[in-house]
């Protein structure tokens, strides 16, 4: 598997240092913290309001990022 | 008593008595030396990814997430939502900071966050403000627990006058206490099993059923009023319900690990790498969390409010009732003493943990540090066991005989204590480049602050900061971190600059903190 780009120890060969695969994790935050991206009715979803569906749709985004994330920094 | 509801009562109370049993015989799982605090308290580290995803599962979505979020979007609508945001960022911070947490806590056999700040920073204060801030925040949050068995006990049609009005919950807290006291951390851990898999049978069920009954979504949304189905637009000056929105999203994302029964849970694993994998497949709780807060808006569509049989019961409960009216309303009274057994399940997992966390945390930091400073292995597991017992004792006294209204309030003001010790521990976790009086400082400051800006909005979340003609609301916890962290970054040069001659020693090294 491709290893993460550790700065703060280039002798560690364990996990802990930095990963550009945390990009990922950046993503997340900045869609989960930006209300406007959501915050409306349409389109509905079998009957449920966009803000509703797309968000829980998006936990589920999230949860195959932080999968991919995972599996990239694995040993 | 004219009105108990016998088939659910039933169901509840065996499935109460399996987990009673579940709770006595795991002393006896992966068996250690429970006259060890690292046994007692921490399962022996013992845990591994699958155990570790139900008890952290088990210990973050409390009885009281599964009440108050639906109560929440009935009441208030969509900004209940903040709960899915919050719920995504969690998993990140988690798996980003805590490996490294769990490493140093593992070699230098650390049990509580006030261990790891008296270690890296070698200052016994900051480690009593860590301490002080863990057991003050779980408090109010133990009472929730119970609230939350007795709003279905409440469901169910017992009830009384006087003591025997109070008996249900008494007994359950006998429960909750003598296991505790018995098995430590491995009594929640093989509950939180039971209890996960209980609530997710009741959401997946309730999220099913119930918009069949009220024929579809679409109904249901059409029933829901147009101000509560979205955020309201913001004005031009000001950032408004968005900003109120993100940062209970983001603050309460940053403040989750910070309590003690988070902590617990996540120190329990095996490894640094059972840590990781559980961020990876913690996420599947968090889609259950927005389902269950579209229940809110089920409660809504249904009516409940309106009915007469549940009048009662919004009364005494005021909207954490929705849920369990929804529920009598909607399900069979079999399946009804399910969901219920869900719920007060669902608060004696956590309860036991916070209890279980608020122990280690007086037993290390206040108790070792201040008071017998060479306890022999037993009396120091001794001594965390009498005060979990305490700890419960004092949630049930302050449910007994003070409004409901007052634990929800205080629990409000945890939320805004505990993130003030971020920076101590998780930011302490990259870097050791903080003061320690700084970092005391700035928890003060940040502590003070907090509760005063609470107060003066009427112990409600958000604070409309203004700045230049524009306004800002939003969660008072978040804005007094962030005050808290610039009084850290400005006063450590200052602090370091003046008192060079005793710095403070830091035990751990780079290495402590890698697998």
């Amino acid at each position: 598997m491709y290893r993460g780009f550790v700065t703060m120890n280039k002798t560690q060969k364990k996990s802990g240092g930095w990963s550009w695969w945390y990009l990922l994790f950046a993503i997340q935050f900045v869609i989960a913290l930006w209300p406007p991206f959501y915050n409306k009715a349409e389109p509905y979803w079998m009957g449920i309001p966009f803000f509703y569906w797309s968000q829980l749709l998006f936990v589920i985004v999230a949860a195959v990022l932080t999968a991919v994330v995972y599996f990239a920094t694995d040993d | 008593m004219q009105n108990v509801n016998w088939v659910a009562l039933t169901i509840f109370v065996l499935l109460f008595g399996f987990i009673t049993w579940l709770g006595f015989a795991a002393a006896n799982w992966r068996k250690g030396d429970l006259d060890q605090l690292h046994e007692w308290g921490l399962g022996g580290r013992r845990f591994g990814t699958i155990v570790t995803w139900f008890l952290v599962g088990g210990d973050l979505y409390t009885a009281y997430t599964f009440i108050a979020v639906p109560a929440l979007a009935f009441g208030a609508g969509a900004i209940a939502f903040f709960a899915v945001p919050y719920t995504i960022m969690i998993y990140p911070i988690l798996f980003l900071v805590f490996p490294r947490l769990w490493n140093v806590c593992n070699k230098h056999g650390y049990i509580t966050a006030g261990d790891f700040v008296r270690g890296r920073f070698g200052n016994r204060w900051l480690a009593l403000a860590v301490a002080v801030t863990g057991i003050v925040a779980t408090m109010p949050y133990i009472a929730l627990q119970l609230v939350g068995i007795q709003v279905v006990i409440g469901a169910m049609g017992v009830s009384g006058t006087g003591f025997v009005a109070d008996l249900p919950l008494i007994i359950a807290f006998v429960i909750l206490a003598a296991f505790t006291y018995s098995s430590g951390l491995r009594a929640p851990a093989s509950i939180a099993i039971v209890k996960d898999i209980l609530i997710y049978i009741t959401a997946f069920a309730a999220v099913i059923i119930i918009p069949i009954e009220l024929g579809g979504f679409g109904k249901i949304f059409a029933a829901v009023p147009v101000q509560k189905l979205l955020l309201a637009v913001p004005g031009p000056t000001t950032t408004g319900a968005y900003g109120v929105y993100a940062t209970l999203a983001l603050g309460s994302a940053l403040a989750l690990f910070l309590y003690p029964h988070s902590l617990t849970g996540i120190l329990s694993a095996s490894s640094g790498h059972a840590i990781r994998r559980n961020a990876a497949m913690l996420p599947s709780y968090s889609f259950m969390l927005g389902l269950l807060a579209l229940i809110g808006f089920f409660a809504i569509a249904a009516g409940v409010s309106g009915l007469p049989e549940y009048g009662a019961g919004f009364k005494q409960f005021g909207n954490n009732f929705a849920v369990p009216a929804l529920f009598l309303h909607s399900f069979p009274s079999w399946f009804v003493g399910i969901a219920f057994a869900a719920i007060g399940i669902g608060a004696l997992v956590p309860a036991a943990i916070m209890s279980i966390a608020a122990a280690n945390l007086y037993t290390r930091n206040i108790h070792r540090e201040f008071i017998n400073k060479k306890p022999s292995d037993k009396q120091e597991a001794q001594m965390a066991k009498w005060v979990s017992l305490i700890v419960k004792l004092g949630a049930l006294v302050f449910i007994l005989f003070i409004p409901t209204q007052y634990a929800i309030q205080l629990q409000l003001l945890g939320g805004i204590w505990i993130i003030q010790t971020l920076p101590a521990v998780m930011l302490g976790v990259y870097t050791r480049w903080f003061n320690d009086w700084a970092l005391l400082v700035g928890w003060a400051v940040g502590t003070v602050a907090g509760t005063t800006m609470a107060v003066v909005m009427n112990l409600t979340p958000s604070y409309p900061v203004a700045l230049g003609g524009y306004t800002f609301p939003g969660y008072t916890a978040f804005y007094t971190l962030i005050l808290n962290l610039l009084l850290a970054v400005i006063l450590t040069p200052v602090f370091n600059a003046l008192g060079t001659k005793r710095k403070s020693i830091d035990e751990t090294v780079t290495a402590d903190y890698y697998a």
